[in-house]
């Protein structure tokens, strides 16, 4: 690193808002992707074991095996099979919502109530009408608080697939500064994934709040 | 089957068992990381959470931390640490990546010790303090040993999460088994690059098992109603205490 350098250059950042506008913009996109298709096959799997109990130890088993694996090394296992890609980094960031939204989803389920259940039941509620009129908006705030923990992971996931030559702020932190030694991309890129995911992290907690007014109400 | 041919090859080859990039010097280098990043941890994070959790003062230190933890990309800690390490001539490498894997490691610990102390049961504590027990042996003999399962699990943590971490320490030529990954990458050499994973993840699951069974062993088999530790099934869960 050029001794001289200093660890902000503030005319840089101002001449390059665009391209961190950019970068922001891909990072979000990656995030988004990887959260939204964790969350449709998690919430598949979570259904599967709410009707089917013994595949609960199975499924988490296996993704906390998953979990388990360090990102560059889940990253370069696929690698092999699916390229330096997009695709590459999706399928690992996806691979690492399945642990914490499995887990959430079920203990959304198992948390409603069992008379509950049966009041529905005894208005004539069908298998489907209970699942999306009672189960789901109860579950909900479980439901919402893995999408948060899962999301904030993610954010801070996707900038480590800059190491396999994806574009978002984690490579403004690693081609732009680490490798070029200047500190002010490795600082816009870290604040900025960091911001990112706080920003992430208070509008979950404001969709809770949105989603469940009767918490609300009760003053929680 | 051609592919797991050259794995095997690229396994087999001398090249790989001597000199300067050899499995050896970055699987040594990746423990020394590691340990070292484990134990720093433990000596500024246990005392915190210690205190936090005796005390019970200071809860929100524990739980913001824990989100705080979350919240940073691990690459963004090795990032910012890189430049001010250079800048302080600590040097590129083992320093700046071992300070970013202390950093790693003390939310999860500082968390769970905090939740493992408060865990246990209020009248234990007071019948403790009714023997004549002062506030260390209190801690020592009561408080510790009974929370040992959620204290461990915290440990647990950190050391998969630091093990885990130090493979991106290659990004700034720190010795480490992420080496073989990134140089993998830099010369499109497939073998290379799945031999590195299989290294990573193998470490990575080793020390989950590891701990696993440090749990179990250290965990007085009294103390029934405590989480028995899962390997794999826990991982990346948080205390309740914790949860957001």
């Amino acid at each position: 690193m050029i001794p001289d350098e200093p660890f902000i250059r503030w005319d840089w950042i101002v001449t390059n808002l665009g391209d961190i506008g950019e970068r922001t913009w891909e990072h979000v996109l990656m995030t988004v992707i990887a959260v939204g298709v964790g969350f449709v096959i998690s919430f598949v799997l979570s259904l599967l074991i709410v009707r089917w109990r013994r595949l609960y130890g199975p499924v988490i088993g296996t993704s906390g095996l998953l979990y388990s694996i360090p990102s560059l090394g889940l990253f370069a296992l696929l690698i092999p099979l699916t390229g330096v890609t997009l695709l590459t980094a999706e399928i690992a960031l996806v691979s690492y919502t399945l642990l914490i939204l499995v887990r959430n989803i079920v203990a959304g389920f198992d948390g409603v109530p069992r008379d509950v259940l049966e009041a529905a039941e005894g208005m004539g509620y069908g298998p489907w009408q209970l699942l999306w009129r009672v189960q789901l908006p109860l579950a909900l705030p479980t439901i919402v608080a893995g999408l948060r923990i899962a999301t904030v992971t993610t954010v801070g996931l996707v900038a480590v697939t800059a190491l396999i030559g994806q574009s978002n702020l984690g490579s403004l932190i690693v081609q732009r500064g680490i490798r070029a030694s200047f500190p002010t991309a490795i600082l816009v890129g870290a604040v900025g994934s960091v911001l990112l995911g706080l920003i992430a992290d208070l509008g979950f907690v404001g969709l809770q709040r949105l989603l469940t007014p009767w918490a609300r109400a009760r003053g929680g | 089957m051609e592919f797991l041919g050259q794995l095997a090859a690229w396994f087999g080859d001398p090249a790989q068992w001597t000199g300067r990039n050899s499995i050896p010097v970055h699987l040594l280098g990746h423990l020394a990381l590691s340990g070292s990043a484990l134990l720093g941890g433990l000596v500024i994070a246990l005392p915190i959470g210690i205190a936090i959790g005796h005390t019970g003062r200071g809860a929100f230190l524990a739980i913001a931390l824990a989100n705080i933890g979350r919240a940073i990309p691990s690459i963004a800690i090795l990032g910012i640490v890189f430049p001010i390490s250079l800048r302080l001539h600590l040097g590129f490498g083992f320093v700046p990546t071992l300070i970013a894997l202390i950093a790693l490691s003390i939310p999860p610990i500082v968390t769970n010790t905090y939740a493992a102390l408060r865990d246990v049961d209020r009248d234990l504590v007071e019948a403790g303090r009714g023997m004549g027990m002062g506030e260390l042996q209190l801690l020592a003999r009561v408080e510790l040993p009974v929370g040992a399962g959620l204290l461990l699990a915290g440990i647990r943590t950190a050391a998969v999460q630091v093990v885990a971490t130090a493979s991106l320490g290659a990004v700034i030529s720190a010795d480490c088994l992420g080496y073989f990954v990134i140089h993998g990458i830099a010369t499109n050499d497939l073998p290379e690059i799945f031999a590195g994973a299989l290294m990573i993840a193998g470490l990575s699951l080793l020390t989950e098992l590891l701990f696993a069974a440090l749990q179990r062993r250290l965990v007085s088999p009294g103390l029934q109603d405590a989480p028995a530790p899962r390997p794999f099934l826990d991982a990346g869960a948080l205390p309740r205490e914790a949860q957001p």
